[in-house]
């Protein structure tokens, strides 16, 4: 058996973690018979490196660290148009937004941007417990180092009377706090 | 009809005109909303990005808050709506997840209520009926393309008061204040939501696509219910304009803002002017191909009748002369076409339509009502026959066609 080629990279830790992500979107890759339906109604897929059937082959086959370094992971705009089409009943979305979280836990961030929108949202959320638009597009713009980024909406927008300058607080941040603080304990699942 | 209300933090900022427009659509159509105390924000698109447990966490807290209430949620921003109706769907499917969110809030929460959108309380809960009848200014000549987005319709499971590929809600809205609702084959397209800040490349290209196909189809404007795509079509429509060297100059409108005008609200009210892409100067055309439309329509309507008079007055002197009411063919004669058409089909069918394939359709779909109405026209006027027999064949024929496809 000298010659034998190893098509999948399967071991035990990569089977364990796919069937975890598979239980967390509840959903089984399994059901998938790479019609791709999926990728032919994804309306992001023009820019993504593996489109959504792809990703799924990429878990089938075991291939679990290029799933969560795929870009496509943080391209998916979550509109559930593949999961809504899908003739397997196979939950993509769920399965991305599954991908994407354990990929985020392992700090294997493709998209450093999308990322970067995402803390500054939640940032305001957990600190005045509802979004702060004016709060998230500074510290947005800062980490991603774009500092004019946007910067002609920002004005019409504070005299349109659309944009805060100080953030709107709740009576119930510390509610709030305490449902973010509980979720990162126990993991997300 | 009373409910709970979530405006979401959109409706406070740049979704300004959909609070505004939704507190005047609720007061014109009689809806009384009480805003849930001291609400949080619902996680959106970034929670469930991070964090599964947070992402039902926050909107349960809410939810738990106006579970006390016992109302029904109207969450107008579709993405708000999404997370709300996916975390009820969570509560009531899995045991083991609710102890758990019931924990993360410290609150009970059985997610007995349900969360309405915009649309679905428009054409479900409140109905088009009701709609009508308070329109004092019809949107007649308004062409508008319904845009539903991917939160409002998607996943089947968690919204489910429309479909998925093909809604229809908004359309029927529109229709009873008037408009003219545009068929078009991106009503469920994403707009890329926060693509458009994190990945332009990707998202500008998405705004623009949706953009395209609705001038393509025929649209003036897009109607919304969504802040999210409102903020990307109107906003940033001009970001697009610039990558792609065009101009579409079409306005983008809350489904509130057209339903609080139609009713009477001047536009305002509810925050024309606050939009990114100029939108009042095509509420002014509307009005003024409305009140065209209206003038021509009396017109029409008058010169119909003064034709009836007419005819009427000479049908009566017809009737004076042969001595019978012209209007209502001789009941014998229908009688005995009634016996012929069920006796001998081929035969009279062959007499109604010339093409003798179309004769045999004919005959094969001659049913009691069809043969009445048949008789009734042959024994009156043998060419109006001939022309409902037509329409018989071709009708049949259609729906042939629609069955094969």
């Amino acid at each position: 058996m000298a010659n034998a080629v190893k098509l999948s990279p399967t071991g035990d830790r990569q089977k364990a973690l796919i069937s975890r992500l598979e239980k967390e979107a509840g959903t089984s890759i399994n059901l998938c018979y790479q019609c791709g339906k999926c990728t032919a109604g994804c309306p992001a897929a023009f820019a993504m490196d593996y489109p959504p059937r792809q990703v799924i082959r990429l878990l089938q086959l075991g291939f679990v660290d290029e799933a969560l370094n795929a870009e496509s992971v943080w391209i998916c705009a979550s509109c559930e148009t593949c999961s809504s089409r899908c003739p397997r009943g196979v939950d993509i979305a769920a399965l991305m937004d599954a991908v994407r979280r354990e990929a985020l836990a392992q700090n294997r961030i493709t998209d450093k941007k999308v990322a970067a929108f995402n803390k500054a949202f939640l940032n305001g959320v957990k600190w005045f417990g509802r979004t702060y638009e004016a709060g998230l597009t500074l510290q947005y713009n800062t980490a991603t180092k774009q500092f004019t980024k946007d910067s002609e909406l920002g004005l019409p927008m504070y005299l349109k009377g659309k944009l805060g300058i100080l953030p709107e607080r709740i009576k119930g941040r510390d509610a709030v706090r305490k449902i973010f603080e509980r979720s990162q304990e126990k993991g997300g699942e | 009809m009373k409910l709970a209300y979530y405006p979401g933090c959109s409706l406070d900022g740049s979704g300004l005109e959909y609070g505004l427009s939704t507190r005047r659509t609720a007061a014109i159509l009689g809806i009384e909303l009480e805003e849930i105390e001291d609400w949080n924000c619902c996680g959106a698109t970034s929670g469930h990005n991070t964090n599964k447990l947070l992402s039902l966490a926050l909107p349960a807290r809410n939810l738990a808050i106006a579970e006390k209430s016992g109302l029904d949620i109207l969450a107008p921003c579709a993405a708000c709506y999404n997370r709300f109706r996916t975390t009820e769907h969570a509560m009531r499917h899995d045991r083991k997840l609710k102890e758990k969110i019931e924990a993360i809030i410290e609150m009970p929460y059985d997610a007995r209520q349900e969360t309405v959108s915009i649309p679905d309380l428009l054409a479900n809960k409140i109905g088009l009926e009701k709609i009508r009848e308070k329109v004092v200014n019809s949107l007649a000549g308004m062409k508008a393309a319904c845009y539903y987005g991917c939160l409002l319709v998607r996943p089947r499971e968690h919204t489910g008061f429309d479909d998925t590929e093909e809604p229809q809600s908004m359309d029927q809205v529109i229709q009873a204040l008037g408009a003219q609702a545009i068929d078009w084959p991106y009503k469920t397209e994403c707009c890329g939501a926060s693509l458009a800040t994190s990945r332009p490349d990707v998202g500008t290209k998405m705004i623009y696509e949706v953009l395209l196909n609705a001038q393509a189809a025929g649209a003036e404007c897009i109607v919304t219910a969504c802040p999210l795509c409102m903020m990307n079509l109107d906003m940033r429509q001009k970001a697009a304009e610039r990558a792609y060297k065009t101009k579409f100059n079409i306005p983008i409108y809350y489904i509130t803002q057209l339903v609080a005008i139609a009713c009477g609200d001047a536009p305002k009210t509810v925050g024309i002017d606050k939009h990114f892409v100029e939108a009042g100067k095509y509420l002014d055309t509307v009005k003024i191909r409305a009140a065209e439309a209206k003038a021509a329509a009396e017109k029409a309507a008058q010169e119909a009748a003064a034709k009836a008079k007419a005819k009427g007055a000479g049908a009566k002197e017809k009737a004076v002369k042969t001595g019978g009411a012209a209007d209502e063919p001789d009941p014998k004669k229908v009688a005995g076409f009634v016996a012929a058409l069920t006796k001998n089909p081929d035969k009279m069918a062959a007499k109604l339509v010339a093409d003798p394939a179309q004769a045999g359709v004919l005959a094969s779909i001659l049913d009691d009502k069809r043969i009445g109405k048949l008789a009734h026209l042959m024994a009156k006027d043998m060419e109006l026959a001939q022309k409902a027999a037509a329409a018989f064949v071709q009708q049949e024929l259609k729906r042939q066609g629609e069955c094969q496809d």
